[in-house]
């Protein structure tokens, strides 16, 4: 949304140019063919998703990531299906999470959970992945500091520095850490792991940092692009700190919850209708 | 007149004996390490579930030990009953070997042992992890500076205020090691500052009971044992240790089930847990405080050697039923993600976790355990930490 609002400007800037006006007729006449097609196809989108979806406005690749910034994700559990798992394909065929066969040791980097309200039998379903804690307890017990979080909120291991002792693992109040246990294949040059090493959602880091080519928004996590396309379209992703995108709006405007708000992580994950 | 001391010259066969025994588990612990570290963890019952398992009972168990045993030199130092001078420097020697042993299991189990250096250059010092790192170094070299003042007769003057430097240190690193669990605020079994003291009572429990029996075995191979009133008095303190350790345990079982959030891991330690219930009740409370509480205190073999070190061994078997069941049982409660309602999912939440352990890392504890032994002896051969006849008999 951002993204919009500043090529809008930078398209007002244009018209109100000296430039502007010594073009002839019809070059003016297609400027406005233009115009009213890229308007056309902004309402399409809007209409199609952009309620939903605010699509990541990327920092240039060699710039450093900022506090300006704080990268969140909305889930709307009553858009969530129970059978659905088309955010946590995206995400192992991102990553390439392969399986070993062994549930309890394979590292989950995103999972679906179902919940049953025990008094009421009320059921949802939602996934869990890593929460982005502002406070993040990971990073407190990390012994090296390989766990850490970025200026923009985004908690990352550091696979050179961790030592594997899996104090993380523990203290992590959503289960939302995996270790790797054996040698891995076929690694995306993009998301190294490692076998010892520990692991989590990066809210895919490779993609909201690229450079988006020219007059394009950055690209958005897998999941939350997968949710989209084979999903209900659950998920919101934006900048929480930009009251403008569609993120903060949705979360200034209808009521949505941290899990385990009692811990007071000011988690960059919310969820709503759970 | 100064005390003498002697190196350990022993032929005895049970002497003989034992080393191989120790040496063979210790190679078949460096042998498992390498096999863990070859396949990766998935060959240990240890999973994503349960990621702290069986080294890390040994590991806490040995570094435990080694704080609690050298209560026995500040018994003197600190305390100032010279009686127990003479085996200061015993004391103070397993309390080395014994965290030593428990370091190497730490650091073998580790996903990336070779990065050892990493953990040593990189600190976070706002985790207790690191904590533990600096003051499980710093404790060896302030037990090796306090050893310096035992053997250099020059320094002999200075034995009291390095026995309190050594005091203060092994309390602050209990208390960092109950930390570990104390600062957990995402499990309902930890997160409780009752783990510091219950630590710092644990070590006394479990390093007395250590030295009763390692001390007593190791000073009979050198010709000298330690008197049995010595020991019949150190099964006193013991006892006492185990009280207060069975208060200390009492009062945060207690404080759990008044919180209404801590109900479920509750009902788990103490009644359905399976395994972890039967260690709880028939392991740590009636094997470990019970039983140990009742010879000492109750029956006549508090009062005889024989009963004081069978006394040591159910104390120790309870330490290990308790570590278990806090580091295990503590991880096998599923999280609340959601207080009040019922969670599933593929990777096992809301339900219990299981865990097997392998042979691998049981091999792994076992061989840290050999190699804290094996140092202790290796270190009485060439030193000499152990009071010899003239002074035990003037003593």
């Amino acid at each position: 949304m951002n993204s919009m609002n500043k090529s809008h400007q930078h398209d007002r800037r244009d018209k109100g140019g000296p430039h502007c006006q010594s073009l002839p007729a019809h070059g003016a006449r297609r400027r406005r063919l233009v115009a009213g097609a890229a308007s056309a196809a902004g309402l399409y989108a809007a209409a199609k998703g952009f309620s939903l979806v605010e699509l990541a406005m990327a920092k240039s690749a060699d710039q450093a990531a900022s506090s300006l910034t704080r990268w969140g994700l909305l889930i709307d559990a009553a858009k969530c299906a129970s059978g659905c798992d088309a955010c946590v394909s995206g995400c192992n065929s991102e990553h390439n999470l392969e399986k070993f066969d062994r549930p309890e040791s394979d590292p989950q980097w995103i999972r679906k959970l179902d919940l049953v309200d025990r008094q009421t039998g009320h059921a949802s379903s939602l996934p869990m992945l890593c929460q982005h804690c502002e406070n993040p307890p990971c990073v407190d017990v990390c012994p090296t500091g390989a766990s850490f979080k970025r200026a923009d909120g985004i908690v990352l291991v550091d696979k050179h520095t961790c030592i594997g002792c899996r104090y993380c693992v523990i203290a992590c109040p959503y289960k939302a850490r995996s270790f790797v246990h054996e040698t891995l294949h076929n690694q995306k040059s993009y998301s190294p792991r490692g076998k010892g090493t520990v692991e989590s959602c990066t809210f895919c880091v490779h993609r909201i940092d690229q450079d988006p080519p020219a007059g394009q928004t950055g690209r958005l996590p897998a999941c939350v692009e997968a949710c989209h396309a084979d999903g209900n379209g659950a998920m919101v992703f934006g900048d929480l700190n930009d009251q403008n995108s569609a993120i903060a709006v949705r979360l200034k405007t209808r009521p949505s919850r941290q899990v385990r708000a009692d811990l007071g992580l000011n988690t960059g994950v919310r969820y709503q209708h759970v | 007149m100064r005390d003498q001391y002697q190196e350990l010259k022993c032929s005895r066969p049970d002497y003989r004996i034992s080393v191989v025994v120790l040496l063979i588990l210790m190679v078949c612990g460096y042998a498992a390490a390498r096999y863990i570290g070859h396949h990766g963890h998935w060959v240990t019952g240890m999973n994503n579930q349960i990621v702290w398992g069986l080294p890390h009972v040994f590991a806490i168990l040995l570094i435990l030990a080694a704080s609690g045993v050298l209560h026995i030199a500040s018994i003197s130092s600190v305390f100032g009953q010279q009686a127990y001078a003479p085996w200061a420097r015993l004391s103070a020697l397993l309390s080395i070997c014994l965290l030593l042993g428990g370091l190497v299991v730490l650091v073998l189990d580790l996903g990336r042992p070779e990065r050892l250096m990493v953990a040593m250059t990189h600190y976070n010092f706002k985790s207790v992890f690191a904590w533990n790192i600096f003051l499980y170094s710093g404790f060896v070299v302030v037990v090796i500076a306090c050893l310096y003042t035992m053997f250099e007769p020059g320094m002999n003057n200075h034995i009291g205020k390095a026995g309190l430097i050594v005091f203060i240190w092994r309390l602050v690193l209990t208390s960092a090691t109950g930390s570990i669990f104390g600062f957990l605020v995402a499990r309902q079994f930890y997160g409780a500052a009752m783990m510091v003291p219950i630590f710092i009572v644990l070590s006394l429990v479990l390093g007395t009971a250590v030295f009763i029996l390692l001390g007593r075995i190791v000073s009979l191979w050198g010709g000298n044992p330690i008197e049995d009133r010595l020991l019949v008095r150190l099964g006193k303190w013991m006892a006492a240790f185990v009280a207060l350790e069975l208060l200390l345990v009492t009062v945060f079982h207690l404080t759990n089930l008044y919180m209404a959030e801590h109900h479920g891991v509750e009902k788990f330690i103490l009644r359905h847990g399976g395994i972890h219930t039967v260690l709880f009740w028939f392991g740590q409370i009636l094997t470990g405080a019970i039983a140990p509480l009742v010879m000492i205190y109750l029956t006549r073999l508090g009062d005889a050697l024989k009963g004081v070190m069978a006394a040591s061994v159910l104390t120790i078997a309870g330490a290990i039923a308790q570590l278990y069941v806090t580091i295990i049982g503590g991880q096998a409660w599923p999280l609340e993600l959601f207080p009040g309602k019922n969670v599933s999912s593929s990777f096992y939440d809301g339900v219990v976790a299981s865990y097997a352990p392998s042979l691998a890392e049981f091999m792994l504890g076992v061989g840290g355990l050999a190699l804290a032994l094996l140092l202790i002896i290796g270190a009485m051969r060439v030193l000499p930490f152990l009071p010899d006849n003239r002074i035990h008999k003037t003593g």
